[in-house]
């Protein structure tokens, strides 16, 4: 086979001294899907920036079919026949999908106005040739976000991509949307397109890839056949040591329950029912965990339990008090405790320093203040105590906690939020977006907090993480829950798809709540 | 209070909205074509003012309508050119760079005043001004031909560009770059569309629109430059956008909305009542509109006017 694209020895220094691409070489032949793993911060992402033109290598020398190719800038890189689906998809929202795949490029009429109904029929005909369905007169807006990315390929293929680039594809879609998006790109094999596939997710990686390279730390590690590699055998090259990805093992004893909520209900803004007649109790020393595809009422929920919607009826009990109606604050001093899915927004105040992040919900104790000072010397102890206990690579307490990688700064919300000792804790996505070496760290400290007897309500779109730590599942769709599962060591994925996409639910006598 | 009645409900009054809102509809399709590419540009009254005094000094010097239009409409051009380079070359905030231009645009206006023609607050020398017009037959429809007929040319302009506003939005090609680098810049930016490029054509034509809000003010509406004589017209007009959902008809409304208000000011200070209360109430009922329709919004961004940017679903907006 050919060689499409060779990237030899190319570096990529950023402004700040970060190395993101130290002397790396890669060839991708062409007809084939190439995997490029590694953890966040491995360098991959940086490394397809250059290859697509959105930033430039140092040095280094990449060709494309044999002739030397160095794009300046994206247009470029398309007009050079490569694609890329980016990680947060690029689309206007309130855009037709034709418009958005001819957006840039647009058929005109009479040489000034906007052809909308050629448009129309190009996107149509795209559409058909490549065998990917989408409603070309509907608004972004409108679609669910598999086909949306199904949006984005086309884009790159009405531009005639030889060459597509997938940057984390999956992080978004249900397993059933996984699987329709590797048979789309199977078939786009088949046609002769090059697809390079960036993920952290090795199941996918083993399922889709011909060839795998393996980056850490900004270097290749190796570029090996798909088919001489197992799972561990990637995960352990990624992070360079030895990973374990089997399920936690069930806990040995579960206390009474520490959080139940009953027939809760709740309305989002704009008139929409977000939870409906939503029950589940979580006991202490177990870990619930809420299996859905996101928008499906998690979020909402979530915001309740911590004091931060309001809800319309129904109760939730710490214990024996309802919390229904109380603050934020109130419900912490109940013991709640709140691993909240944004981190950037909800988790951590970007411009202060960790040691301000961390003493934000306990700066009123007297160890730290009196009513008109803070005794920074007993923060600072605290804070160095947490980084060690909770392993942060941080340089100093005193540092910015924005200029932490994305893991660390998740480690310190969840250092603040188990140190708080709570009785209940809401996780929700709580891993989202960490390399996996954070990944795994993460879940041993939800599940110490487990052995400790605590009550752990989880929130994940991460499958691989519900399936691997919760005692239980419950399965969201639509604002209800449609699934219980109460053994989650027997559950597959494939059992939660259907109730994740509304194909399935259960009776309504088995989801009521069971003590 | 009947006769304040009586004269509201007359020709004239309607009559009157019509004129009144001239200078609003104009700077309000200025803030919506820049609202629309993901800006707010509430510099439209610094552009008005200079335009509205370009005008004037153009058409007394050369005694040219032709000539002062095009170099207020230039001047236009210019100024929301400038506030791009600002607030896209050198990254300055737009909203700063705004203020900085309505005062750059009041100070000016005044000293050149003074420097050209002497006069300390208003040119002395008459300006000329744009034609009435007649509609041959629509004036003779009773009602509705006294209240469409005879107006100012520009007031037919205004209408006109109401139209002109929604097919470049929507039917050219410019249009949908507007709409998608104000949508998602970055969605833009990925298919190779340069992104301030295309903020900088919606600021020019923005200057475009402001300009002849400027030239109606001092060409028309009266025959002459005071200063300041904007009066906040240009910071109505983001209200009025704004309301409108930033599509034509919706800001054609918006803008005679206050007109109206504007309108009936004008009627009720006749009356009896301190002249600086009557004078506030425009402000007020923006003050009260916005209120009302940021209450109705207060839920969190996610567009009522949403389904309204699909081209199928544009048939409801009419042509004014």
């Amino acid at each position: 086979m050919e060689t499409i694209l060779s990237i030899q020895n190319l570096w990529k220094i950023y402004p700040n001294g970060t190395v993101a691409n130290q002397d790396v070489s890669v060839d991708i032949k062409e007809g084939t899907i190439h995997a490029i793993v590694g953890e966040n911060g491995a360098g991959k992402t940086t490394l397809m920036k250059v290859v697509f033109g959105i930033t430039q290598a140092k040095s280094g020398n990449i060709s494309l079919r044999g002739t030397p190719f160095a794009p300046s800038q994206p247009s470029e890189a398309i007009d050079a026949g490569i694609g890329m689906v980016h990680q947060h998809l690029m689309l206007a929202p309130e855009l037709t999908v034709a418009e958005n795949i001819v957006l840039g490029v647009e058929p005109k009429r009479g040489g000034v106005f906007f052809d909308f109904d050629t448009a129309v029929q190009t996107a149509q005909e795209t559409s058909e040739k490549y065998q990917l369905a989408v409603p070309v007169d509907k608004l972004i807006s409108e679609l669910p976000i598999g086909t949306r990315q199904r949006v984005e390929i086309l884009k790159a293929l009405y531009r005639n991509a030889e060459l597509l680039i997938l940057d984390e594809p999956t992080a978004v879609l249900t397993p059933q949307e996984t699987e329709i998006l590797f048979q789309t790109l199977d078939q786009l094999k088949e046609q002769g397109k090059t697809i390079v596939f960036i993920s952290h997710k090795l199941k996918e990686v083993k399922r889709i890839a011909d060839t795998v390279t393996i980056m850490r730390a900004a270097k290749v590690i190796d570029t090996k056949p798909a088919s001489e590699l197992s799972i561990e055998g990637i995960a352990e090259l990624m992070v360079g040591h030895k990973i374990d990805l089997s399920r936690v093992a069930a806990p040995e004893h579960i206390g009474p329950a520490k959080l139940s909520v009953r027939n809760l209900n709740m309305t989002r803004d704009d008139g929409v029912e977000a939870v409906r007649k939503v029950s589940f109790e979580v006991a202490g020393g177990e870990i619930l965990g809420v299996a859905g595809v996101e928008g499906n009422g998690q979020t909402e929920l979530v915001r309740a339990l911590v004091g931060l919607l309001p809800v319309d009826s129904g109760e939730i009990l710490v214990g024996s008090t309802d919390i229904a109606r109380l603050s934020p604050k109130e419900i912490r001093q109940l013991g709640v405790s709140h691993i909240p899915e944004d981190r950037m927004e909800d988790g951590v105040a970007p411009l202060m320093s960790i040691q301000e992040n961390i003493i934000v919900d306990r700066y009123e104790k007297p160890d730290f203040s009196t009513w008109f000072r803070i005794f920074w010397k007993n923060v600072l102890a605290h804070t160095v105590g947490l980084i060690r206990d909770y392993r942060i690579h941080a340089g100093s307490p005193k540092h910015e906690i924005s200029s932490l990688s994305g893991g660390n700064i998740q480690k310190c919300v969840v250092a603040r939020e188990l140190s708080a000792d709570p009785d209940v804790v809401v996780a929700s996505q709580p891993t989202r977006g960490v390399d996996i070496g954070s990944w795994e760290h993460l879940h041993s400290l939800i599940v110490e907090a487990r052995n400790r007897g605590r009550a752990v309500f989880l929130v994940s779109a991460d499958l691989d993480e519900v399936l691997k730590l919760s005692t239980r599942i419950i399965v969201m769709f639509e604002g209800e829950i449609v699934a219980r599962f109460e053994d989650a060591s027997t559950v597959t994925a494939q059992d939660l798809g259907p109730y994740m996409l509304g194909i399935k639910r259960q009776e309504e006598s088995s989801a009521t709540v069971s003590a | 209070m009947s006769t304040l009645l009586e004269s509201i409900f007359s020709v004239e009054f309607f009559f009157a909205v019509l004129r009144v809102s001239t200078p609003l509809i104009f700077p309000a399709l200025g803030v919506a074509i820049t609202a629309m590419s993901g800006n707010i540009n509430i510099g439209l009254e610094g552009i008005m003012l200079i335009a509205a005094f370009t005008g004037v000094i153009v058409s007394i010097y050369t005694e040219s309508l032709m000539l002062a239009l095009l170099a207020g409409v230039a001047s236009g051009i210019f100024f929301g050119a400038a506030l791009g380079y600002f607030h896209l070359k050198l990254k300055a905030d737009i909203i700063l760079a705004a203020v900085a231009l309505n005062f750059l645009a009041s100070g000016l206006t005044i000293f050149l005043l003074i420097v050209i023609t002497g006069g300390r607050n208003t040119s002395a020398l008459r300006s000329l001004t744009f034609p009435s017009f007649h509609i041959p037959v629509l004036r003779s429809i009773p009602v509705l031909g006294p209240i469409l007929s005879g107006h100012n040319i520009m007031t037919y302009v205004a209408f006109l560009s109401v139209f002109v506003y929604y097919v470049v939005m929507f039917k050219t090609p410019l249009g949908l770059r507007i709409r998608a680098v104000g949508q998602n810049p970055d969605a833009a930016r990925s298919v190779g569309i340069n992104v301030d490029r295309v903020k900088l054509y919606a600021l020019m034509i923005s200057g475009v629109f402001g300009a002849l809000g400027g030239l109606y003010l001092s060409m028309g509406y009266v025959s002459w430059f005071s200063r300041d004589m904007v009066a906040g017209r240009g910071f109505i007009a983001v209200a009025a956008a704004t309301m409108g959902g930033n599509l034509s008809f919706g800001t054609l409304l918006g803008s005679m909305l206050f007109g109206l208000v504007n309108t009936a000011t004008i009627y009720i200070s006749s009356l009896d009542i301190p002249s600086d209360l009557v004078q506030s109430i425009p402000y007020l009922a923006t003050v009260i509109v916005l209120a009302i329709y940021s209450a109705r919004n207060f839920a969190p961004r996610k567009r009522k006017a949403g389904s309204a940017h699909h081209p199928e679903n544009e048939h409801h907006e009419k042509k004014p």
